[in-house]
């Protein structure tokens, strides 16, 4: 048991710092503060990626046979919080390390040849085909239909909350192939062109209101879509396996570093909030106990990580312990919206539809404050995708405490 | 002790109900707020002619001489349906500070609130005052006949469609003392009066105000010159009052919908309101929702009390009424899933205009402290 | 709708008030309330109230009622909360004599009310057992009908204050097939009869407040049956549905608060009182606040009451906040009274002189076993999770 870094360790960090500091501009952090959702339109991320890619770092998880960064764990943890830490764009996670692994993983040669470089170098833009109407916790229950029409699917269904399908060139997709009577036993694992004829896509508007084309998600339908039976992932009916495959992979994502940006800004706020007798809400009692129980609730969850991630990296295989961050990480990530939202009081109501229109119109109120409750609004997804929390306690509670 | 409505109470929540009915549903509603206006102006035609805006009014300006029991039942109603049309800002709050005005004021204004004609939003909140009703820059001097206003004023709730204002302001003593506060009516064509209008995210209205020498009638005083801020805090309580009713009836409408929701949407071949976590959570829900009606009744029927008692009810109101819907609306939506978070389903709008209600007129930290401050 | 009580209820209250000052036992009141009182200590109070004819506000005029209505019920039990007086034992008054009144015969009627209302029969209630707690319905104590009597056999657990008793009112199993709920009986057992052994459970405060009670081939006499054979769970349910009325303990929560708020103000924090902690005083006020909106849940449900629509599921609601906010005022003393919440004075060590010596101030006796003994208050009665099951079934339709 150690705390602290290594020398080479420090040394990595500060690369990534001043990669940062050259890379994320001020024109980028200005857009992407503009954001209620979190995601600040295709060039930005775009634009983010690539070089990122320059500097061989696009890709921390993946094997450097593909292309991966080569990153220890540490490494790994590092770059994530030091990301996290200045607010830089998320990677899109749909190709890189959603179906990427899985193409890895059950791929074919040609399917890896055809599709890992350009997830690599950000010239593909993909989204995540898995929920439906009438299946989200109960994913298997999946009804979108694919045919085996011998050289290919013929797919009619419907996909719903698909993040940024408006951008997306390619969807991977679950699809029901054979009615069985476990359902699990009967999807597939599809690749499919979004350029495919058929295919429609309808934007959502979530309770943020990110205006279109700024909207998060949509609602996919494809009508006697043809897709190449080269499309098919591994095996048919074997689709259940490597989705599962791809949640295992998924897990393990730090939340504290974001968390304790969170705090940061949520302070800066408060500095910046005065509530009377020259006093700001930094030096407001309550409210800085709030922001200090937080805190030390992220601490908590900061050291889980340590724990896990040095388990990771001694070879262990994180089971569903993770699942313990995804609900403590989305509950505080929701508790600091919450507390945002609390610390500009009346600037709360004021709504502004599109905000990355409105750039140079003088701000009502802070001008951080228009963003601040849409995305408290927005952040209430956390605890509903990824596996919704009731559904994460059940899994800690069956797989942990044996239930 | 008596908490039953009376004949004529149920009368009124039952013609409000109709016209929810009628004129209310979702989509009316929607169309509504992004009409370019944001209200209607049929709608304030119409609560006109149910009488509804000569509530609180006595008989001898032309009212109806109802009491807060009558408001809460209105503002509940209006809770339910998502109501945007200014009610409680003209008639509540700008029609409380009216009713105890002198009678050349109430003869001048009353008649055109009971009407339909004019419009009033009360312009208090200032950037730094945060929920401080005291902590006033914006000055009125009096100059001969008049007086002179210089300040400015954030989010007037139902500002844009206004015509007339009540201001607070100070007119003498230091930034925060009680003493020196001023209630002063502005009329929205005033020379040296900027406004700046923009929508709020529940779906309504709201107005910054400059104020560059405003000058305005001494007559247009309301109480003594100096002696606001108990008139403002007593009016302020009426108000906190008719939005916590306001709350119980968006928080009913959340509750109804979401246990509807969960014994129809099925997940793993079974309705999700089978699942002891949802149910427990929505018993939650319920628990909240019931104290929150206890203390909507209670706080209507103590605004008559003498000072502590009333500060104790009302903000002990303010804070209940706070936790249940900050509680409340996040837990509708999560268990709607994915449809509570979109913009098509009414959940996320009851839940937005539960969460501004949250820190209107102060939040739970707030009113904590002035319920433990008021023995 | 108002809030107003009438000049009667006002003259009523006085009257109220001025009985209790006058009559509430000297010694009752001098005795660390925290200390274990002795059965007469406990019964003292009880006689009183007998003689004036006020014992069981809840029953009946003819039965040996008070016959006030619903607001003077609720100005009495204001008042003895507010005067800090002993709380009834509640196993005769409030759960069994409605039973009785219900379900009884006259027989019965005449022997069990006389000796609850006088207080000479001190009763105990024997339903939990080790294998059936919230699902009560799976109790396993079997009652064989022999000629005239019953032969009873098992084991109770959890009985309070058995120890005292004089009686116990029993759930028995007289059926073994069918439906769980449909084979049980109700019967009184005389606590003296032959075979019956009590054993005391010592709970986490360190308290002797319940027993285990040991059946082993107990004559009971069939006319001590209440109502007909295997027809107990009717009767169970209908009393388990009064005991939670009244469970939810505002006007003695009211009095904890105006006692901690006491026991802040002596409580020094950085050179000031503790009561003038800003943190510590928004912690009161939120309970406070959510005391304020129980009490009036409870005026809501009874007003209800005295309309005629008797409590529905609705109470359980009372049952939870109710206990809840008893749970949390707990906490919140202990946390006032810091580091003398530690000390842990048993009746032995405090009786080891007359002049013992005292650890830290009066106040901060027996308020951390207070709180670990506070925790039951969510267990019995119907857990509070049972109770959220209620409400989910029987009010949400779920
Ligand atoms: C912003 C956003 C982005 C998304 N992006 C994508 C995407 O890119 N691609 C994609 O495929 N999907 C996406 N999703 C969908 C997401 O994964 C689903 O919303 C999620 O799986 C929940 O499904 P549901 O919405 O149908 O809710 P339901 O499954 O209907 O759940 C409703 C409620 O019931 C609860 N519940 C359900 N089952 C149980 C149980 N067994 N025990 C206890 N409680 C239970 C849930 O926790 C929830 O509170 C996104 C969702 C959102 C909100
Ligand atoms: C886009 C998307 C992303 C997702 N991401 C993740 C993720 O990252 N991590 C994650 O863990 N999940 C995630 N999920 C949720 C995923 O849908 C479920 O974990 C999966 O559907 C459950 O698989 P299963 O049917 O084999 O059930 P199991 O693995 O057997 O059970 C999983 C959950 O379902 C409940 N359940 C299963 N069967 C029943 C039943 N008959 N009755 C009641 N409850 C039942 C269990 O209690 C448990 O909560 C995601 C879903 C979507 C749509
Ligand atoms: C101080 C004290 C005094 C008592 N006095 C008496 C007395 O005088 N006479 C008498 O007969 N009994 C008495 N009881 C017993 C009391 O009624 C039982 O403890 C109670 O019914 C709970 O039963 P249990 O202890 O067996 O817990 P269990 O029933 O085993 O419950 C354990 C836990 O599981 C939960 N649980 C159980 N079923 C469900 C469900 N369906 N859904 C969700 N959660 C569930 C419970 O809420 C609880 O948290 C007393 C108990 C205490 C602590």
């Amino acid at each position: 048991m150690q705390l602290g870094f290594k020398d080479e360790d420090i040394k990595f960090r500060d690369e990534v710092r001043s990669f940062i500091k050259e890379t994320f501009t001020e024109d980028m952090r200005k857009t992407l503060s503009l954001s209620k959702n979190g995601h600040a339109g295709k060039d930005l991320h775009v634009k983010w990626q690539k070089s990122l890619h320059q500097r061989g770092w696009m890709a921390p998880n993946w094997p450097e046979q593909y292309g991966g960064a080569g990153f220890t764990s540490t490494q790994k943890y590092i770059f994530e919080s030091e990301m996290a830490r200045e607010g830089a764009p998320r990677t899109i996670p749909f190709g890189l390390s959603m179906v990427a692994p899985v193409i890895m993983e059950f791929g074919s040669q040609e399917q890896k040849d055809k599709f890992l470089p350009d997830i690599l170098e950000s010239n593909v833009w993909w989204c995540q085909g898995y929920s439906e109407p009438g299946s989200g916790s109960d994913l298997a229950s999946l009804q979108c239909k694919a045919e085996n029409k011998g050289d290919h699917y013929l797919v009619n269904g419907t996909k719903i909350w698909t993040t940024m399908a408006q951008y997306a060139d390619w969807i991977f997709c679950l699809v029901r192939t054979s009615k069985t009577e476990k359902p699990q036993q009967g999807i597939s694992f599809l690749l499919i062109d979004m350029k495919s004829p058929g295919i429609e896509v309808r934007p959502l508007i979530t309770i943020d209101n990110s205006p279109e084309p700024h909207q998060e998600v949509n609602q996919v339908f494809f009508e006697d879509v043809k897709v190449p039976i080269q499309n098919l992932i591994g095996e048919e009916n074997k689709g259940w396996t490597y989705a599962k495959y791809l949640l295992e992979f998924e897990r393990g994502t730090a939340y504290s570093p974001g968390l304790y940006r969170g705090i940061k800004n949520l302070k800066e706020i408060a500095r910046d909030t005065s509530v009377g007798d020259g006093l700001t809400l930094l030096d407001d009692n309550d409210f800085l106990n709030k922001i200090n129980e937080c805190e030390i609730q992220i601490q908590a969850m900061e050291f889980v990580e340590h724990r896990i991630f040095s388990a990771l990296s001694a070879g262990q295989r994180v089971g569903p312990e993770s699942s313990i961050l995804k609900t403590r990480g989305t509950e505080i990530g929701q508790y600091l919206q919450e507390l945002a939202v609390e610390a500009i009081g009346y600037w709360s109501h004021p709504f502004v539809e599109d905000t990355f229109a409105n750039v140079n119109e003088p701000s009502i109120g802070p001008e951080y404050a228009a963003t601040i409750t849409p995305e408290y609004y927005n952040g209430r997804k956390t605890t509903i995708y990824a596996g919704s929390n009731e559904i994460q306690r059940n899994i800690i509670s069956k797989a942990v405490l044996g239930l | 002790m008596d908490f039953s409505f009376s004949e004529e109470q149920t009368l009124l929540r039952n013609t409000i109900q109709s016209f929810i009915q009628d004129n209310y549903d979702f989509d009316k509603r929607q169309a509504i707020v992004k009409s370019e206006e944001g209200m209607k102006q049929e709608n304030w035609k119409q609560f006109a002619e149910l009488g509804l805006l000569g509530l609180p009014f006595s008989e001898e300006d032309g009212g109806l001489n109802f009491g807060s029991v009558e408001t809460m039942i209105v503002a509940e109603e209006f809770g339910k349906g998502l109501v945007v049309e200014p009610y409680i800002q003209t008639v509540v709050t700008c029609g409380g500070f009216l009713r105890r005005a002198n009678a050349s004021i109430k003869e001048k204004y009353i008649p055109g609130v009971i009407s339909g004609q004019d419009i009033w939003a009360f312009a208090y909140a200032e950037p730094q005052g945060r929920y401080n009703l005291n902590d006033l820059t914006t000055t009125a001097t009096l100059d001969g006949d008049n007086y002179i206003i210089n300040g400015y004023k954030s989010v007037v709730s139902g500002g844009p469609w206004a015509n007339k204002f009540i201001v607070s302001v100070r007119t003498s003593g230091d930034q925060r003392d009680s003493d020196g506060v001023s209630v002063l009516i502005v009329d929205k064509n005033s020379e040296g009066l900027s406004i700046r209008d923009y929508p709020t995210v529940d779906g309504s209205r709201a107005s910054e105000l400059t104020l560059e020498n405003v000058t305005i009638s001494k007559d247009e005083l309301i109480g003594e010159e100096g002696k606001g801020a108990e008139l403002i805090e007593l009016i302020v309580d009426e108000t906190i009052a008719a939005i916590c009713s306001e709350a119980i009836g968006a928080m009913k409408v959340l509750n109804d919908a979401t246990v509807e929701y969960c014994k129809t949407r099925k997940q793993f071949g079974q309705p999700i309101g089978k699942f002891q976590v949802l149910q427990h959570r929505m018993v939650d829900m319920f628990m909240q929702y019931e104290q929150s009606v206890s203390m909507t009744y209670m706080v209507n029927l103590k605004l008559d009390e003498e000072y502590a008692e009333r500060r104790k009810a009302a903000s002990g109101a303010k804070v209940q009424i706070a936790k249940a819907a900050k509680f409340i609306g996040q837990s509708a939506v999560q268990l709607h899933g994915g449809m509570g978070m979109t913009d098509e389903l009414n959940v996320g709008h009851y839940f937005k205009r539960l969460s501004m209600i949250e820190n209107s007129y102060g939040n739970i930290d707030h009113h904590l402290k002035k319920y433990s401050s008021a023995e | 709708m108002d809030l107003a009580f009438t000049k009667e209820d006002e003259n009523f209250r006085q009257e109220v008030k001025d009985f209790i000052d006058k009559n509430f036992p000297q010694k009752l009141k001098d005795i660390d309330k925290r200390t274990d009182l002795t059965r007469e200590d406990m019964l003292s109070w009880h006689k009183v109230l007998y003689k004036k004819g006020w014992i069981a506000p809840q029953w009946p005029e003819e039965y040996g009622g008070t016959g006030w209505n619903i607001t003077q019920r609720y100005i009495w039990d204001q008042e003895c909360a507010n005067m800090g007086t002993t709380p009834l034992i509640p196993f005769g008054l409030t759960m069994l004599g409605p039973v009785i009144i219900g379900f009884g015969n006259e027989d019965q009627k005449d022997w069990v009310l006389k000796g609850i209302l006088s207080g000479n029969d001190w009763w105990c209630q024997g339903y939990s057992e080790s294998g059936a707690g919230s699902d009560l319905a799976s109790l396993r104590t079997k009652a064989e009908k022999v000629g005239d009597h019953y032969v009873v056999n098992g084991h109770k657990t959890w009985t309070t204050l058995a120890q005292f008793a004089d009686w116990m009112f029993c759930l028995v199993r007289t059926k073994s097939d069918g439906k769980p709920q449909e084979g049980i009986s109700f019967l009184l057992i005389d606590m003296k009869a032959e075979g019956i052994d009590v054993k005391p459970i010592i709970t986490l405060d360190g308290g002797h407040e319940v027993n285990e009670v040991f059946l082993e081939d107990v004559k009971v006499p069939a006319e001590n049956l209440v109502g007909e054979e295997n027809m107990g769970w009717t009767i169970a349910k209908f009393l388990l549905g009064n005991e939670r009325t009244g469970i939810a303990g505002v006007a003695r929560s009211k009095k904890a608060i105006e006692r901690l708020k006491d026991i802040a103000s002596s409580e020094y924090m950085d050179g000031d009182n503790l009561i003038n902690d800003s943190d510590f005083n928004s912690k009161i006020a939120d309970l406070e606040v959510d005391l304020t909106a129980l009490e009036y849940t409870e005026l809501r449900t009874l007003a209800k009451e005295s309309k005629g629509e008797g409590p529905g599921a609705e109470s359980s609601i009372l049952k939870i906040k109710g206990t809840e906010i008893q749970q949390r005022i707990t906490e919140l003393t202990m946390e006032a009274v810091g580091h003398y919440s530690n000390p842990y004075l048993t009746p032995a060590f405090e009786r080891q002189g007359s002049n013992y010596l005292t650890i830290g101030p009066d106040y901060s006796h027996g308020v951390a076993q207070n709180y670990f003994n506070t925790r039951k208050t969510s267990i019995y009665g119907g857990s509070n999770e049972i109770q959220k099951n209620i409400i989910a079934k029987m009010v949400l339709g779920l």
